[in-house]
């Protein structure tokens, strides 16, 4: 088990040029699969991306894998006359991934891809991947969604991205702050908005194709949307006091947000075509944080109407307003799976703030976190992993666990403080 | 000195008591248009030095300088009450702006960093709010006064630990017109 951590943690110092955000895996589970991802042979060209090791840091990441550390491979086959399987077996691998690149039409590039089993000697999964010879990252993620996929039972979400914002205080009081994007591995990020006053509350529309968030850059809180595909963005109607904490319908018709104006923090549905704009709660308590749902039918968000924060589902056709959650004082921001059974959400205990999942079926509630500065939770679109902030060092982190707690990564940021994670749907 | 006391803490209470009271619609409206200039982020006026160009107000306490009045008002984890540590400041801040109906304040509330963004967001609202119901029942109009919340996002002292969230935990009374 040492072993593992130690070799993947040099694994994840190795991508430490590469990304803003490294990957620190801290945990896996009980007996994650022993698995060799062989480094691809390329004839015919240069690649800027080392696919292999893209593909077997996703699986390490996952904590479903214990990928075999380079170092130690005998051999490189990358076709399968060329794999003595033996070796692979005694090596402890159950799985093992081999491949090769050669360049195709149109400069293109054409990954030929074979998972095998090697205690049984053959081939579960094979394919081969064209893409551009500038997105091999995407090729990469595509072969771990589908080695995953093939081996787990569950979808992938390699090929999913994150926004986060950072923020750094350049001299007391004055800040820089950053909406920015990457690759769920913490690759690639680049710049959505940069602005002297906060951002917050980043949200996917459900098909990956727009973000909604606020905004101080008009010197007041303004909530905007931003089609990711050309950069554009609008400014949704704003009004006076608070404008905050948009959450899309699935259908992408509406966002339902805050507001203050009619005298303190209450939840509306703003229907985009129209400007339409419908008032969900009516209670003088805080009513924040709304969320969707996935059948569209009912919102769950955050009021202290009960004196301390907790979470509360409305369903829109009937209005009628049913608490959820009953365990611990404060509990808020809440979010759930992409089946609507498991809720993560912010929880306070005696230690702290942390990340729990409270199962909707049985209301059971699971602590998954020890520390005690953490919030905003996000889950990936298969389920498998609640990213989330949190402090370490004193520093802004975000940091990733399983629904079942046995899986955890942290990603720190190079620069300055990273919060408000949100992952995106499945895209493409 | 006595009855000035009992003024004061029928104040207090007077103002305690409307905060502790459900925030119906605010009867002091937000209202930008009688702003003025702008309230941009830039124009921000602190006071700490007291050689601001001759401002200072006459009340009926005499002399009363507002350039040595506290301007950071500060609260208590999750509560949005005024404390008492605050009033003494704020009625001489009240007072001036009663007499003077051409200044105005930007009032901007904070939060620690405990607890979600989008929730400290609302609590920061609600203290300055707070801070400015305190200053209407000392005479403030409603268009002297513009609110607005940071939550945790603007914060003070960075780290962790009562110190530093003690700190943060407030409401910046800014003049933006004297």
């Amino acid at each position: 088990m040492k072993k593992w951590f130690i070799s993947a943690f040099l694994m994840m110092m190795a991508v430490t040029a590469r990304a803003d955000l490294v990957v620190e895996v801290t945990q896996g589970v009980d007996a994650p699969t022993p698995i060799a991802v062989v480094p691809f042979q390329a004839t015919g060209l240069a690649l800027n991306e080392d696919i292999a090791q893209i593909v077997s840091d996703d699986l390490g990441r996952s904590g479903f894998f214990k990928p075999m550390n380079r170092s130690n491979m005998l051999g490189t086959p990358s076709t399968e006359e060329q794999v003595f399987f033996r070796d692979w077996r005694v090596s402890g691998n159950d799985y093992m991934v081999i491949g090769r690149v050669a360049p195709a039409a149109n400069g293109q590039v054409q990954a030929s891809v074979e998972l095998y089993d090697v205690l049984k000697e053959r081939k579960v999964w094979s394919e081969t991947v064209t893409g551009n010879s500038n997105n091999l990252r995407d090729v990469a993620h595509y072969i771990s969604d589908q080695v995953f996929e093939k081996l787990t039972g569950l979808k992938g979400a390699f090929s999913t991205r994150i926004v986060y914002v950072t923020a750094k205080m350049n001299t007391p009081g004055n800040f820089t702050y950053k909406l920015q994007m990457a690759d769920s591995d913490g690759a690639r990020p680049r710049t959505i908005l940069q602005s002297k006053e906060p951002i917050l509350s980043p949200a996917w529309s459900q098909d990956g194709s727009k973000l909604a968030y606020v905004s101080f850059e008009s010197s007041r809180p303004a909530i905007y949307v931003q089609e990711l595909a050309t950069g554009q963005r609008q400014k949704v109607q704003t009004f006076r006091g608070l404008n905050g904490s948009p959450a899309w319908s699935p259908d992408g018709s509406r966002l339902a947000l805050v507001l203050s104006k009619d005298g303190n923090p209450e939840v509306y549905i703003l229907t985009l075509a129209t400007g339409q704009l419908d008032r969900v709660t009516h209670h003088y308590g805080i009513d924040t944080e709304p969320t969707w749902a996935p059948d569209g039918q009912s919102i769950l968000f955050t009021s202290d109407r009960a004196g301390l924060p907790q979470i509360y589902s409305l369903n829109l056709p009937t209005r009628e307003l049913k608490r959820l959650t009953y365990e611990g004082k404060y509990n808020s921001r809440g979010r759930l799976t992409q089946d609507g059974r498991f809720l993560t959400m912010v929880h306070q205990d005696g230690s702290g703030f942390h990340i729990a999942v409270q199962d909707l079926k049985t209301n059971r509630l699971d602590i998954l976190t020890s520390s005690s500065l953490d919030e905003s939770p996000t889950i990936a679109p298969n389920g498998s992993i609640i990213m989330y902030a949190t402090k370490k060092g004193g520093k802004g982190v975000l940091a990733g666990v399983s629904l079942d707690g046995r899986v955890r990564f942290t990603m720190p940021n190079g620069d300055g403080d990273v919060r408000e994670p949100a992952w995106s749907p499945y895209l493409q | 000195m006595r009855a000035s006391n009992a003024v004061k803490a029928l104040t207090l209470a007077v103002s305690v008591a409307w905060i502790a009271g459900c925030s119906s619609p605010s009867t002091l409206s937000e209202d930008d248009s009688s702003m003025g200039g702008s309230a941009t982020g830039s124009s921000s006026n602190t006071y700490g030095t007291g050689d601001a160009s001759g401002v200072s107000g006459m009340g009926t306490d005499g002399n009363l300088d507002v350039a040595n009045l506290k301007t950071v008002f500060y609260f208590d984890f999750d509560d949005s009450t005024v404390r008492a540590d605050s009033v003494a400041d704020l009625e001489a801040h009240a007072q001036y702006l009663a007499s003077h109906p051409s200044a105005s304040i930007r009032l901007e509330g904070h939060a620690d960093e405990r607890g979600t963004r989008e929730y400290n967001m609302a609590l920061g609202e609600r203290r300055a709010k707070a801070i400015e119901r305190f200053l209407a029942v000392n005479g403030v109009s409603g268009a002297q006064a513009e609110t607005i919340s940071y939550g945790e996002e603007k914060p003070v002292v960075l780290g962790s630990g009562d110190g530093s969230w003690s700190q943060n935990r407030r409401v910046e009374l800014k003049y933006v017109s004297r």
